[in-house]
């Protein structure tokens, strides 16, 4: 049986044109056919998660099943009592399975849990942001069918970009107009294009060729300073350049095939090696994420903590609060050192950017700010941006610790 | 006090600047708001004028100038 990594060939890219083709002519004609959507989203979710992959497939239907229970069951609960502890109840359980995912690993020499699947983490934050904004009764309309419709939605389910329940819904719920459609068309094409370039030639390039060829040049040059030569710088940046252009690349295909859908999934990345500092890095770099971290961790965090009073100045409470996202966000990514490094790395690097920024603020006349510095501040950003990644990578890892 | 003087009040107050001037200014694109700055706030219109917004009510688009503001604690007063 066929089988997909979504977006990972060519075939995929002629299967997913066969089959937008009639969804879209019926957009232009202000039709939207549920049930036509339904059944290539099923399709499409087969070829990724059938065949070979098909303990993968069980997973994700129990995994979803599971997740509707406890959105549904809460939104019922909602309307009659809003108590805290039934909240967070609900929410560790909601995060349950993907906790097991991300520990087991640790904790079993690598051993992947099997309850496991491509893009269990992507769901998660959808469900859980669903539970949270109906918990803050924002989201007081909660539909089973829209919701299992946000979360299978199959042009995003691997990697995101992570949509909110409420935007999904608006799209989803309404046909666009032809011209505004005919936009969306002419965007969404040239997301895609962009992503070939971006995936197939640069990711490529970066990726399967110069990296390995740094990797073994890094890895016979071991025995200096902590191990590090030119080759591990190389292999820093070409490791950098790899990780933004497969993942941008992927998020442009995520995003076309959305749009071509009549569906405006937020973009994930806008010009990321531009940002002057790490705070506008992250409003730059896999969007959906860090604003998904920020809305839905630190402002409710800090909402929290402000409110019972728990730290005396404001600074404070936005300086632990950092540091507990960034950590968060690193054991996210997996439970090893490295990745709980990276967290660390940027937590630190968001408070002294804050305290910087205050400082700059302070001392408007005597703090020179012209071209130079600007480039300066791109160049400093883009450079702790790629070390991070380095730590990221997982690299040093191989570096200093295997024979 | 009117709401839009509590809210220009506390505007000044978060972000160290009179912002009656500038009121179509985007104070996120300017540095004067962020995260932190939104959540304090949202405290303050709490505890001064009693209006409670949930965080994810909180769309930045829709808070991003004193006008906005203004317009949104009005709607919700």
């Amino acid at each position: 049986m066929l089988s997909f990594e979504p977006y990972g060939n060519p075939t995929y890219f002629a299967l997913l044109g066969v089959a937008l083709l009639p969804l879209m002519i019926g957009l232009l004609y202000g039709k939207r056919s549920r049930l036509y959507e339904t059944l290539i989203s099923i399709f499409f979710l087969v070829l990724t998660f059938g065949g070979p992959k098909w303990t993968q497939g069980i997973a994700l239907i129990i995994y979803i099943l599971y997740e509707v229970m406890l959105t549904w069951g809460y939104a019922v609960y909602r309307k009659q009592k809003n108590s805290g502890p039934v909240f967070y109840l609900m929410v560790i359980l909601a995060i349950l399975p993907l906790t097991v995912v991300k520990v087991t690993p640790a904790v079993e020499n690598g051993q992947a849990s099997l309850i496991g699947f491509l893009g269990i983490s992507y769901l998660t934050f959808r469900a859980v942001q669903t539970m949270m904004e109906t918990r803050d009764g924002t989201l007081k309309d909660y539909q089973v069918m829209t919701f299992l419709q946000f979360m299978l939605f199959f042009p995003t389910i691997s990697s995101g970009p992570i949509d909110r329940y409420r935007r999904f819904e608006k799209d989803y719920r309404s046909v666009p107009d032809r011209a505004t459609y005919l936009g969306m068309v002419q965007k969404g094409v040239r997301y895609i294009f962009v992503g070939f370039m971006y995936k197939f030639l640069l990711a490529y390039y970066f990726g399967s060729i110069l990296m390995p060829k740094l990797q073994v040049m890094a890895m016979h040059s071991r025995g200096g300073f902590m191990d590090l030569s030119w080759p591990v710088l190389g292999y820093m940046y070409a490791y950098s350049a790899d990780l933004f252009f497969d993942f941008a690349g992927y998020s442009l295909f995520a995003v076309g095939t959305s749009y071509l859908m009549g569906i405006a999934t937020p973009m994930n990345f806008k010009q990321p090696w531009r940002s002057p500092n790490i705070k506008d890095f992250w409003n730059r770099w896999h969007i959906t994420l860090s604003f998904w971290f920020r809305d839905f961790i630190y402002m409710r965090l800090v909402f929290w903590f402000m409110k019972h009073r728990v730290f005396k100045s404001p600074r404070t409470t936005a300086n632990v609060t950092y540091i507990i996202n960034m950590l968060v966000m690193g054991f996210w990514h997996g439970v090893t050192w490295y990745y709980i490094t990276y967290g660390l790395f940027h937590g630190v690097a968001l408070v002294i950017n804050d305290a910087w920024l205050r400082y700059k603020k302070k001392h408007r006349q005597s703090v020179p700010h012209n071209r130079f510095t600007q480039l300066f501040a791109i160049f400093l950003t883009a450079n702790l941006v790629c070390f991070s990644f380095l730590i990221f990578s997982g690299f040093l890892n191989t570096l200093w610790f295997t024979k | 006090m009117d709401v839009k003087e509590t809210v220009l009040s506390i505007l000044s107050d978060l972000t160290g600047n009179d912002v009656s001037g500038a009121m179509d200014d985007n104070l996120f694109d300017s540095g004067l708001l962020d995260s932190m700055g939104s959540v304090q706030l949202l405290l303050q219109l709490q505890s001064q004028l009693g209006v409670n917004v949930p965080v994810s009510e909180f769309e930045r688009s829709e808070w991003d100038t004193p006008n906005k503001i203004v317009k949104k604690v009005e709607s919700l007063a």
